[in-house]
């Protein structure tokens, strides 16, 4: 048992079990319960449905792992998903070139570049709790996007947009590669690229991270940077699914994406933590709700369970630290 | 005085902009320093001002807490649920089902705080997605408007009609508020066990070694918040005259902000009663001047949130670097986090 733990470790990781032992139960109990559960359509609508949850996860990953949070991030994708509506619309709307959609997700980009950074500095210069910051920024972009839109909803895109949305490359949706393709670069930035070590440093202790020289402004900023970006493909990805843009899109998810980002193994004091245990961990959120769907619930009793798994997930990882220690006291 | 000032530097500071943002809104529009507009703003803020005082014994004692809003929406729907189910009930037995209802609530995210060891923002983040789920699973998302008589009848303490013809009238929930507001304040701040709350939540260590027992200070916590945000989910029913699910849903964040620029430090130790009320009421007083003023409704929030932001940022940039530096050549880095 024991070499399979070790083995086991070598290969996933350590923070790996709690998300896949939870892949194996839903997989089992939903193939068990529901018997259309495990067909080609089960994992057609996970697939479409992952990426939105997913990019904003990616956009809290890193601030989580600064020992920070973002809470601004669903109103930051709106109001980047805002900004490439505006240039779309500026530019003929329905008709509207690709060269215009270019255009617009550099716009989206940028504005959600430009909220992020904005968050990062003040987070960085005036060292208030990256809760306030984040919480404030959410309520004042909030407002921003709802002053801008008077509540209502921007749509009337080119056809082509809606291919992004909802089409498929060699079977696979293209939200998914997107978003494949964000969790591979999250990957690399931790793992392989100097920043993502810095800002694992700031995580684990800032103080001491700063004595041994790390710019942590700047890495902070460059955090919250990221995240805003992140939060601009998010955006851009609703906008191609929605075919519209309206600011509380994708409100519920915020606290969606802390949940996943524990439940994939994050320490919630920062510091630790890998971008695949939180890819596994998305999957069974997601399956979670498509299974619930199948059965005839709704998504407000996958929430539920949402909420449930987190705790179970969390006590069972108190409770074999308790073993530990209580066998190693013995030994 | 100076020693006044510095010891409470926060609950200073949100004074004078308070003050400052009176004197410029009464500069701009007639009708707001006027007394009737005053009980306006108090009975608007209170059942936020009663969320406040809860979640700032969460936040001394180091806890954080998200589920309390949507934790007195379930108060809110099983009150009158039970309510009706015992043929009407009164306000003693309304009281006494919310606050046991909130209580329990609190006491559920204790227990997994303090026994299960999960941390206070994870374990109610959980909390809240089930209490939400669940609310909004059973009740399909269904409204009841069709309250108890005694619950949607609005009870005014105190009415005086002005001589500009205008009413201030001092209602239940204000009354509530006030009694909170001081309940908490005996507590937290007279009592052995607020003192023990205080120690515990600067250093959770040292307490223990001290004697203080934990995994009372968590259900005391907690179990408060729970208390109050019953209460304030009964206040709010009875404010709007009907049961909503999802209208609390929300509110969580922007009392805790309000919270917190009242001085409330995340990672406890620090917070009081007063500046609790006078973050909240700076929010309202921002929301209610510039309706006033005629501002589009949908610019109030933004104004709020950027106020917020440039309110926390400044408190924490060092306030005494802003004040006359005599006053603070003595005590370097008291008013330090």
């Amino acid at each position: 048992m024991t070499s399979f733990t070790q083995k086991f470790n070598a290969i996933f990781g350590a923070d790996m079990a709690g998300p896949l032992v939870a892949f194996v139960a839903v997989m089992v109990v939903f193939g068990t319960l529901a018997d259309n559960f495990l067909s080609a359509g089960t994992f057609g609508s996970v697939a479409f449905q992952l990426p939105e949850l997913g990019l904003l996860t990616l956009a809290m990953l890193l601030p989580l792992l600064t020992g920070g949070i973002n809470l601004s991030i669903t109103f930051a994708a709106n109001l980047s998903g805002l900004a490439a509506a505006w240039v779309l619309q500026a530019h003929g709307g329905v008709n509207a070139p690709p060269s215009a959609f270019l255009l617009a997700c550099l716009a989206a980009l940028l504005t959600g570049a430009t909220a992020g950074a904005l968050t990062g500095a003040a987070i960085a210069y005036t060292r208030a709790h990256p809760i306030l910051v984040t919480l404030s920024m959410m309520i004042f972009l909030r407002g921003l996007g709802e002053f801008l839109t008077r509540g209502g909803d921007i749509s009337g895109f080119p056809d082509y947009v809606s291919t992004i949305g909802h089409g498929s490359v060699l079977g696979l949706p293209i939200p998914l590669i997107i978003f494949i393709a964000c969790v591979g670069l999250w990957h690399v930035l931790l793992t392989r690229a100097k920043l993502g070590f810095g800002l694992l440093m700031i995580g684990s202790n800032i103080e001491s991270a700063r004595y041994s020289g790390l710019n942590t402004r700047r890495i902070l900023i460059l955090v919250y940077t990221l995240s805003g970006v992140m939060c601009a493909i998010a955006g851009l990805i609703m906008l191609a699914r929605f075919n519209s843009v309206r600011v509380g899109h994708g409100e519920s998810y915020l606290l969606i994406t802390v949940l996943a980002a524990f439940l994939g193994g994050i320490n919630p004091f920062g510091g630790f933590g890998r971008v695949l245990p939180v890819f596994v961990a998305l999957i069974v959120l997601q399956l979670l709700s498509s299974g619930l769907n199948l059965m005839g619930a709704n998504q407000h009793l996958a929430t539920a369970l949402w909420g449930v798994l987190m705790i179970v997930v969390m006590a069972a990882r108190t409770l074999a630290s308790r073993f530990a220690t209580s066998r190693r006291r013995k030994a | 005085m100076r020693r006044l000032i510095l010891g409470n530097t926060t609950e200073f500071a949100l004074v004078v902009v308070t003050i400052l943002l009176c004197a410029g809104l009464s500069l701009g529009t007639d009708r707001f320093l006027t007394v009737s507009n005053a009980f306006d703003v108090l009975n608007v803020s209170a059942v936020n001002i009663i969320f406040a005082v809860g979640l700032l014994v969460v936040l001394i004692s180091g806890g954080i807490d998200i589920s309390f809003a949507v934790a007195a929406s379930v108060v809110q729907y099983v009150t009158v649920l039970a309510l009706s189910a015992l043929g009407g009930g009164n306000w003693a037995e309304g009281f006494i089902i919310a606050g046991g209802v909130g209580i329990g609530l609190g006491v559920i995210n204790a227990f997994l705080v303090w026994r299960l060891k999960i941390i206070s923002i994870v374990a109610t983040i959980s909390t809240f997605n089930i209490f939400f789920g669940l609310l909004m699973f059973f009740t399909k998302g269904v409204s009841i408007y069709d309250l108890p008589e005694w619950l949607s009848t609005r009870v005014v303490f105190y009415e005086h009609e002005m001589s500009d013809g205008s009413w201030i009238e001092l209602t239940l929930p204000v009354v509530v508020m006030i009694l909170c507001c001081i309940t908490t304040w005996f507590m937290i701040s007279r009592t052995t066990i607020g003192r023990q709350l205080y120690a515990f939540g600067d250093n959770p260590e040292g307490a223990r070694r001290f004697g203080i027992n934990i995994g009372a200070m968590h259900y005391l916590s907690f179990g408060w918040l729970g208390l109050m945000a019953g209460i304030a989910g009964l206040m709010q029913a009875h404010y709007a005259q009907e049961v909503v699910p999802n209208a609390l849903y929300g509110r969580e964040l922007d009392v805790l902000a309000a919270t917190v620029l009242g001085g409330a430090r995340l990672g406890g130790g620090k917070g009081s009663v007063i500046g609790c009320v006078l973050g909240v009421l700076l929010v309202s007083i921002t929301q209610n001047g510039l309706n006033l003023m005629g501002v589009s409704p949908f610019a109030f929030k933004m104004v709020v949130g950027a106020i917020i932001l440039i309110a926390i940022t400044l408190s924490s940039t060092r306030f005494d670097r802003l004040l006359p530096s005599a006053m603070n050549s003595s005590k370097q880095g008291s008013a330090r986090r």
